[in-house]
């Protein structure tokens, strides 16, 4: 991985190590290129995650908790009913019947029977005086009954003062839960009594709801003192203490998440039964439904670290190939660049070597007439002591000024804005033509000429002198850089459609790469009687031909000028 | 043979006079200017067999004497003396009938050898 990376980044930010800060500026550009992509692409993926996460829990909360409300509302109604239809039915038994009628236990009888019949879970009823004696009592336990006193019972005591009460589930004498309804009546002569009944749990128990499919689902009744009044389904008996607290005293239903240390979270759904001590509750175990939860959770989390990873690699790659063609063309562009500098510096150097060339040739021009006149004038004098000597150094002096004359013309010819004369040539013709020249030479220092030319090459379209001086240059130069038993190569084939290719090597000691960057110069040479001129006339001809002038050097192998001239004339 | 009749026109005395002086010492009836303008005046009075022009003068330049010897004079024979940076003027030069052209500095054999040619050529 650290490889790598490693790779990645040479191939991205380029190997130079002296470039330190290009080098920076590409991988400043990488760097915010990916976070870029990257924050741009993963934040609405984040948000949306996010924003699902929360609307997924909402709604799963909400199809928890609303069945729950549900059926603790129906269920809660349900009872209210029922207890007020008993209440309301005992009522009407005492406001209908006197306390004689209800005194006589057979009347009493009677009027259970037909409750009953009526209503169902009535177990017995009592007939209670002002002081808590029972005046008359039918159901299955009258003999225990008959005689006792409710004066000091709380629920007694409270029905004397509320004129209604019904009470906690109790076990009572038959050891069967019930609770009772007591309500308090006024005679028409002003005595009052209470009349009790006592309901089997049945009337409970038959209204809470069954879970059967559902395991994690409990429904039961509490009383306000946290005592359970019915049996749990899972093992709790009806008087143990409740397996869920007290929960808060509220009018309407309510769903609340609870957690104990015992039974971990669990939703608690609840409704306080109005006008008694019953709280109806259903509680749902949290693992069971939020499992479906966690699994979407864990499936959201899995997705988004994934497209995330996709993401980042992805973008990655595109940067690094982004990245790595910013930095191309940027260096295609500096090549491009140094091209016209180096031809803007050639034109000005030719300029000025012109120029420089001109003035110096007028008074080259007089030097050269006064040493004439001179030697003229010492011919005619046969008694001039020196004339010897005076001759000898007059020659000497026109020597110079040739010399000096011939540079100047190379400079001019340097910079010459010659018109370039198309014709149609046979570039193997004109080659061989100016090898002729050389031969001499070659042969004289035991040099071989070895050349390779392709067959049916097409003639270009071209200025014939110019590429005679070009070839002449570069061939002069091979035979002067190589040992006696050098080798000197001459390739010319066409590489591609519409140009020629000409390659000049020798196995030379090559030129070193200093030198190499600035041999087409004007001035610069490595010769010890170089002039300076002859590559830097050979790259102003060829850049007039429209063509190109490559150099490539090594010192094991020699150096080597190709040539790309066009096929047809482009000027 | 009849001497040969030379005008030297250039504005640099130093060279034309040196010059002058040489082609005397070499038995050629040589005279020389500094101008075109003179130039021209002394054709108009005399006939030269060759005139030496320089290309290069302020005022008249050697283009423009040319045409205008040419003009007056066409049996003389003119050759042009350049310092070369106007190559493309002297080949100009020859279609305008100009003799040759010579880039100085020049040896006086080559000089002599040239007007000799001209010679020949203009009879």
């Amino acid at each position: 991985m650290k490889n790598f990376s490693r790779r990645l980044k040479q191939v991205v930010w380029g190997n130079e190590s002296n470039d330190k800060f290009k080098k920076t500026r590409y991988k400043r550009i990488w760097v915010s290129s990916v976070l870029i992509t990257v924050i741009v692409s993963i934040s609405p993926l984040l948000i949306m995650t996010v924003v699902n996460y929360i609307q997924y829990q909402r709604t799963l909360k909400d199809e928890i908790m609303y069945p729950m409300h549900r059926f603790v509302s129906t269920t809660k109604h349900a009872l209210e009913y029922s207890l007020e239809e008993r209440k309301n039915a005992l009522i009407y038994i005492v406001e209908d019947k006197t306390v004689e009628e209800l005194s006589d236990e057979v009347r009493l009888n009677t009027v259970i029977k037909h409750l009953d019949n009526s209503f169902k879970h009535y177990v017995d009823l009592a007939l209670i005086d002002n002081n808590g004696e029972v005046l008359s009592y039918v159901g299955p336990y009258s003999k225990k009954l008959i005689g006792v006193n409710y004066a000091d019972e709380k629920w007694f005591n409270e029905v004397q003062i509320n004129g209604v009460y019904i009470s906690d589930v109790f076990l009572g004498f038959r050891q069967k839960p019930h609770f009772v309804i007591a309500v308090r009546h006024v005679s028409y002569k002003g005595v009052p009594y209470v009349l009790r009944a006592t309901i089997n749990m049945d009337i409970l128990t038959g209204q809470i709801p069954q879970f059967e499919k559902d395991d994690s689902t409990d429904a039961f009744i509490i009383n306000t003192q946290g005592i359970l009044q019915t049996n749990t389904r899972f093992g709790k008996r009806v008087l143990e203490k409740s397996p869920v607290p007290v929960p808060e005293r509220v009018l309407t239903t309510r769903v609340v998440k609870m957690d104990s240390p015992d039974s971990g979270e669990y939703i608690l759904s609840y409704a306080y039964i109005v006008n008694t001590p019953f709280i109806f509750i259903i509680t749902r175990r949290s693992p069971d439904l939020m499992r479906n939860w966690l699994n979407l959770r864990n499936w959201l989390i899995g997705f988004l670290l994934g497209s995330i990873v996709v993401i980042v690699a992805l973008t990655m790659a595109i940067s690094s190939v982004l990245v790595t063609r910013i930095r191309e063309a940027d260096e295609r562009q500096d090549k491009a660049l140094h091209k016209i500098e180096y031809s803007s510096k050639m034109a000005s150097i030719g300029r000025l070597a012109a120029g420089v060339a001109h003035e110096i040739n007028n008074p080259l021009a007089i030097i050269n007439e006064k040493a004439g006149l001179m030697q003229d004038l010492i011919a005619g004098a046969d008694d001039f002591v020196h004339k010897e000597k005076f001759s000898t150094l007059l020659d000497s002096i026109i020597n110079s000024v040739e010399r000096c004359s011939a540079i100047t013309h190379r400079l001019l010819g340097f910079a010459k804005h010659f018109d370039v004369s198309t014709q149609t040539i046979d570039l193997v013709l004109l080659i061989k033509e100016v090898l002729g020249f050389l031969e001499k030479e070659a042969s004289f220092r035991n040099i071989q000429i070895q050349t390779f030319f392709q067959d049916d090459l097409p003639s270009i379209k071209s200025d014939k002198g110019q590429l005679q001086q070009v070839f002449l240059n570069l061939l002069n130069n091979s035979l002067e850089a190589v040992e006696r038993g050098g080798r000197v190569g001459i390739l010319v084939e066409q590489r591609e459609e519409d140009s020629i290719t000409i390659v000049v090597s020798d196995n030379g000691p090559g030129i070193s790469e200093n030198d190499l960057d600035h041999i087409f110069e004007p001035f610069y040479t490595t010769k010890n009687k170089g002039t300076g001129l002859g590559l830097s006339i050979t790259y102003g001809i060829i850049k007039k031909l429209k063509g190109k002038i490559e150099v490539e050097s090594d010192k094991e192998r020699g150096t080597s000028f190709t040539l790309t001239l066009p096929i047809t004339a482009q000027h | 043979m009849a001497r040969m009749r030379v005008l030297l026109v250039d504005d640099e005395e130093e060279l034309v006079s040196t010059l002058e002086e040489r082609l005397a010492l070499r038995d050629i009836d040589v005279e020389y200017v500094l101008s075109g303008d003179q130039a021209l005046n002394r054709i108009k009075e005399k006939d030269y067999d060759i005139v030496l022009l320089d290309v290069m003068m302020p005022g008249m330049n050697g283009m423009d004497v040319l045409v205008n010897i040419r003009r007056l004079r066409p049996e003389t024979q003119i050759i042009l003396l350049t310092g070369l940076s106007d190559a493309k003027d002297c080949e100009n030069s020859l279609k305008h009938g100009a003799f040759d052209y010579i880039v100085k500095p020049v040896r006086i054999d080559t000089l002599i050898q040239k007007m000799h040619e001209a010679m020949r050529c203009g009879k």
